[in-house]
């Protein structure tokens, strides 16, 4: 996807090469403010190492045909979209000068189309936001396969608008991108499968390696004991309070069961212990039947819906940390 | 010799044309990227159809190529990679233009002028840049590059990128070479050991990345490169270079040149 010199005019050249200088002033205040003196001899050897790969075919089995790896994705998941945007400037640049893959004058426009859409759309709007949840090999292989598809087919979109607003081509817009956008699909979807098969490697031997990773172990999980009693009592609440009125005057199975035997939904009792029992009862129960003394109001249901489920969270809770007290004592 | 076998050669061979006591190679780096932006930025301005125009920008490549004592023919070489896409964008233009050029005396279907002449300035861009990087070396070309202000970040992330660009280009070499030996049918490296092979490269490749931060700890690195190569001075004849070539290349530009010469030679 490299651009020659040839297909751009000055005017358009000169506005990319604008457009990339101010992500790179951007790019290059993070990494300042990181202050991590390490990272540049890193994004040295990294931006080699995406070189040095970019040379090796990669079978695409069924084809025939081979394909390559995802500088722009990579790099961003190893060390960042700021640095991985810089890393990527020195990559284009050196192929551009050795290789004559790309153009010094069309460098501009080749940043924006590979390293900005690949580090900061690849990093910013997928890898970060698929991580923030935690890292996991399925978000690795999804986050790298839909990263390369999103950030070739944006690089092979703005080669056709730049291609086209330098008066190159006679090719009409929509022929030149019905041409271009489904190529780069197959070929995003490919480095795609590269890029997720290597940063999988990474991920199952040093996950520390990759952007955004935290180690699970010592981090303090993202669902404390405080965060899962807060979801828990709102949703508590929303189910008893909320949709403890949408309930089914119908009997349960159980009383459904019993109504069939003895052709009533409670079965009737006697004896002295049962009258004691439901006196007890009667004194006792807060909300009786699911409703306030004297009273049928809606109100009184979603009321004692709420009161049940806290209770039940308040037991559950409480018997947890007897189990926790009473095993640490014995560790102890 | 492999891909990469060609690529590591190509690098080396750079470098050491690039080395030469070639006169051309001591001009002032900063002159000669100056020169070759601004030749390929008019190279690329020229009208679609001033195909005429165009050619006189050989002018600068075909003197510098002979005074360089530069091959022509490696030059070209590096076009297999820029021809395609130049290709495809062009070879469309006859198709859908179908207005008519005088170029002279003939007439001809400006699609086909506006194809040659994208092709021609994709030629003329590589020969420029091939120019430099001929010439010039990577040291040399960040330098001029600090001199236009270009952060040293940026500058430093070149250097050493490209330091380290060999020695990895090697490891792949090494590698995909004891592959292929155990899969001698086959073409390229199979889907199961894309992730392994590529990645254990990756992991050697941090770990050298630590050990050189290490290294430059112990040189002295705090952060910051001080210093990044000798300070070369402009002299009075980088400044002639430029003054005269730039003017040259402006002169070609304004004035159709190619045409006056043919319409003198050609009695009109």
């Amino acid at each position: 996807m490299h651009m020659a010199d040839a297909l751009v005019a000055p005017a358009v050249a000169g506005t990319m090469y604008v457009a990339s200088t101010a992500a790179a002033a951007y790019s290059i205040k993070k990494v300042r403010l990181e202050n991590d003196p390490k990272k540049i001899p890193v994004m040295g050897v990294m931006g080699a190492f995406v070189f040095a790969t970019q040379m090796i075919n990669f079978t695409i089995p069924g084809t025939g045909s081979s394909g390559h790896l995802c500088g722009g994705m990579l790099l961003s998941a190893l060390v960042g979209p700021t640095a991985g945007f810089l890393t990527m400037i020195g990559v284009l640049l050196i192929q551009c000068l050795l290789f004559a893959d790309g153009g010094l004058l069309a460098l501009g426009c080749n940043i924006w189309n590979m390293a900005f859409y690949g580090c900061f759309i690849g990093a910013l709007l997928i890898w970060k936001p698929m991580m923030k949840s935690g890292m996991s090999k399925a978000k690795v292989v999804a986050a790298s396969i839909l990263g390369c598809v999103l950030t070739l087919q944006l690089g092979a979109f703005s080669v056709t608008l730049e291609t086209l607003a330098s008066g190159i081509t006679e090719l009409p817009f929509v022929a030149f991108v019905a041409t271009m956008q489904p190529i780069h699909l197959a070929i995003g979807f490919v480095e795609g499968l590269i890029t997720a098969a290597v940063l999988s490697f990474v991920y199952d031997a040093r996950p520390e390696l990759l952007y955004g990773y935290e180690n699970d172990l010592t981090k303090e999980g993202r669902f404390t004991f405080q965060h899962t009693i807060a979801i828990l009592t709102v949703v508590a609440m929303l189910i008893g309070g909320g949709l403890s009125l949408l309930a089914s005057s119908q009997p349960d199975g159980l009383e459904w069961s019993i109504q069939k035997l003895t052709g009533s939904t409670e079965v009737a009792s006697s004896g002295e212990i049962y009258e004691i029992a439901a006196k007890i009862q009667d004194q006792w129960a807060v909300l009786p039947d699911y409703a306030f003394h004297g009273s049928s109001s809606a109100l009184g249901t979603s009321f004692s819906g709420i009161v049940g489920a806290c209770i039940v969270i308040a037991v559950c809770v409480g018997v947890c940390y007897l189990f926790k007290f009473f095993r640490k004592k014995r560790i102890s | 010799m492999s891909k990469i076998g060609s690529a590591i050669y190509e690098i080396h061979h750079m470098d050491t044309i690039a080395s030469r006591e070639q006169w051309v190679n001591q001009i002032h780096p900063l002159v000669k990227l100056v020169l070759t932006i601004g030749y390929i930025a008019v190279t690329v301005s020229f009208h679609k159809y001033n195909l005429v125009g165009l050619i006189g920008m050989l002018v600068y490549p075909l003197s510098m190529f002979l005074l360089a004592d530069l091959s022509i023919k490696d030059s070209i070489k590096r076009l297999r990679i820029v021809l395609p896409l130049v290709c495809f964008v062009g070879i469309w233009n006859p198709f859908f233009d179908h207005t008519f050029v005088f170029l002279g005396d003939v007439c001809i279907c400006g699609g086909v002028v506006s194809m040659l002449t994208l092709m021609i300035k994709g030629l003329f861009s590589v020969l420029a840049s091939y120019l430099l990087i001929a010439t010039t070396s990577i040291e040399k070309i960040c330098y001029a590059l600090r001199l236009l202000r270009v952060p040293k970040l940026v500058v430093t992330q070149i250097l050493l990128t490209y330091r380290y660009i060999t020695l990895l280009l090697g490891e792949v070499n090494q590698m995909t070479q004891a592959y292929a030996l155990r899969a001698p049918n086959q073409k390229g490296i199979h889907c199961k050991a894309w992730g392994s092979l590529t990645g254990q490269l990756l992991l050697r490749s941090v770990d050298r990345a630590n050990e050189v931060y290490e290294s430059m700890l112990l040189r002295g690195y705090q952060g910051e490169f001080g210093y990044l190569g000798p300070q070369i001075k402009m002299r009075k004849k980088d400044w002639l270079f430029f003054l005269f070539w730039s003017s040259c290349i402006i002169f070609v530009r304004m004035v159709p040149i190619v045409t006056i010469i043919g319409n003198f030679v050609g009695g009109h």
